[in-house]
C-alpha cells in the first residue's frame, strides 16, 4: 500500500512543497496539512518542513510549538510512527521536547545557504535505515540558527545511546560535536538542519537525499 | 492590581554567544578598549493584571518557562512593579 505522509504547513514555512515533491519521487503519498489541524488521522508518518513558522518570532519554534496540530504529531511520535524534522522542522521538535537540545544561532552569524557534506553516523532511524553507515552525502543547508547546543550530559547520553545521526565533514555553524541531526530514544523522530527534498535529483546538484527518503517510506510502511 | 513587567532573557552562562562576541571583537576597532564579557539578550515589557505582587510574579514565571525562554539554553530576570497607569476602564 502506498505510504501516506503528512507535511506540516505553519504560516512561514516555505519548504512543504519541495518536501511533497520529493516524497512522491519516492512513491510516498505526501500532502501539506495545515498546522490549525487537529489530527493527522489516516498519516503513516509527518515531516516538519523548513522555513520560518510564524516568522520565528521570539524563537524559531517557539510559537509553532503550540500549534493545533503538533498535539497530533506528538502523539504520532509516541505511538512510533516516523516525525522528521528538517532545518526550522528539528527547531520546531527541540522547542516541542521532542529532541533534546537546541538550535543556536551560527557561531560565524552569518546565514548559511550551502551544500555540506555530512556523515550517517547510524542506520537505527526513521531516516536512515536505508542508508550506509560511515557514508557521505552532499546536502544543502540553509540557516541562520543550526548551531546544535545541548548540556555536557545530554551530550553524553546521545553518543552512547548512538544517537547522532549526522555529523558535518566540516563543522560549519558551531555545533556541539559536529552534530548536523541526532534522534530521540525510540528512533522514530529524527531532526537535522540539511534539507534532503534539495538533494532528490541531479539536475538540482544531488541526489544524495533519496536515500533519506526512501528510509521514511521505510520507516511508515 | 495592574503591575508593569520587564522579562531579560539573556543566554546562560557556558552558552556562547555570537552576537556578544561579534560585538566584543568590534569594539577596539572603534576605540572603545577594555570592553569584556559582552552578552547580548533580549527585553520584554508588558502590563499584566492579578490579584496581589505574588501572584503576578507567580504568573509570569510560568510564562518564562513555559515560552518566553527556552531553559535549555536562556534564563530570564523578572522586574515587576505596580504600575502607576489608571487600569482601563471596565
Amino acid at each position: 500500500m502506498t505510504v501516506r505522509l503528512a507535511v506540516v504547513m505553519f504560516p512561514g514555512s516555505n519548504c512543504e512543497h519541495d518536501v511533497v515533491e520529493a516524497l512522491g519521487r519516492v512513491g510516498a503519498k505526501a500532502e501539506v496539512v495545515y498546522h490549525a489541524e487537529r489530527s493527522l488521522d489516516g498519516y503513516d508518518g509527518v515531516v516538519i518542513p523548513g522555513g520560518f513558522a510564524h516568522g520565528d518570532y521570539l524563537r524559531p519554534g517557539a510559537i509553532a510549538r503550540f500549534s493545533p496540530a503538533m498535539t497530533a504529531v506528538t502523539e504520532m511520535a509516541r505511538e512510533g510512527a516516523p516525525v522528521i524534522g528538517i532545518c526550522n522542522g528539528f527547531q520546531i521538535l527541540t522547542e516541542a521536547g521532542l529532541l533534546p537540545g537546541a538550535l543556536q544561532k551560527n557561531s560565524g552569524l552569518k546565514f548559511l545557504c550551502q551544500t555540506e557534506a555530512i556523515t550517517v553516523e547510524t542506520t537505527a532511524s526513521a531516516l536512515t535505515n536505508q542508508a550506509v553507515k560511515g557514508a557521505t552525502l552532499k546536502i544543502p543547508i540553509n540557516h541562520f540558527e543550526g548551531n546544535y547546543t545541548c548540556e555536557p550530559e545530554t551530550l553524553a547520553r546521545l553518543k552512547s545511546d548512538d544517537r547522532v545521526v549526522f555529523r558535518y565533514g566540516q563543522n560549519p555553524n558551531g555545533s556541539d560535536d559536529d552534530i548536523a541531526g541526532i534522534c530521540n530514544e525510540a528512533r522514530n523522530v529524527v531532526g537535522l538542519m540539511p534539507h534532503p527534498e534539495r538533494a532528490s535529483d541531479a539536475l538540482i546538484g544531488s541526489e544524495d537525499g533519496l536515500v533519506l527518503l526512501r528510509s521514511i517510506v521505510a520507516a511508515a510502511s | 492590581m495592574r503591575f508593569d513587567v520587564q522579562v531579560e532573557v539573556s543566554l546562560r552562562d557556558g552558552i556562547s554567544d555570537p552576537a556578544g562576541a561579534t560585538i566584543e571583537r568590534s569594539l577596539p576597532a572603534l576605540g572603545f578598549d577594555g570592553v569584556e564579557a559582552v552578552r547580548v539578550g533580549k527585553s520584554i515589557r508588558f502590563q499584566i493584571d492579578a490579584p496581589d505582587e505574588t501572584e503576578a510574579r507567580t504568573r509570569v514565571e510560568a510564562m518564562c518557562e513555559r515560552f518566553l525562554t527556552n531553559p535549555v539554553i536562556e534564563d530570564s530576570a523578572v522586574a515587576l512593579s505596580a504600575s502607576e497607569r489608571e487600569p482601563a476602564s471596565p
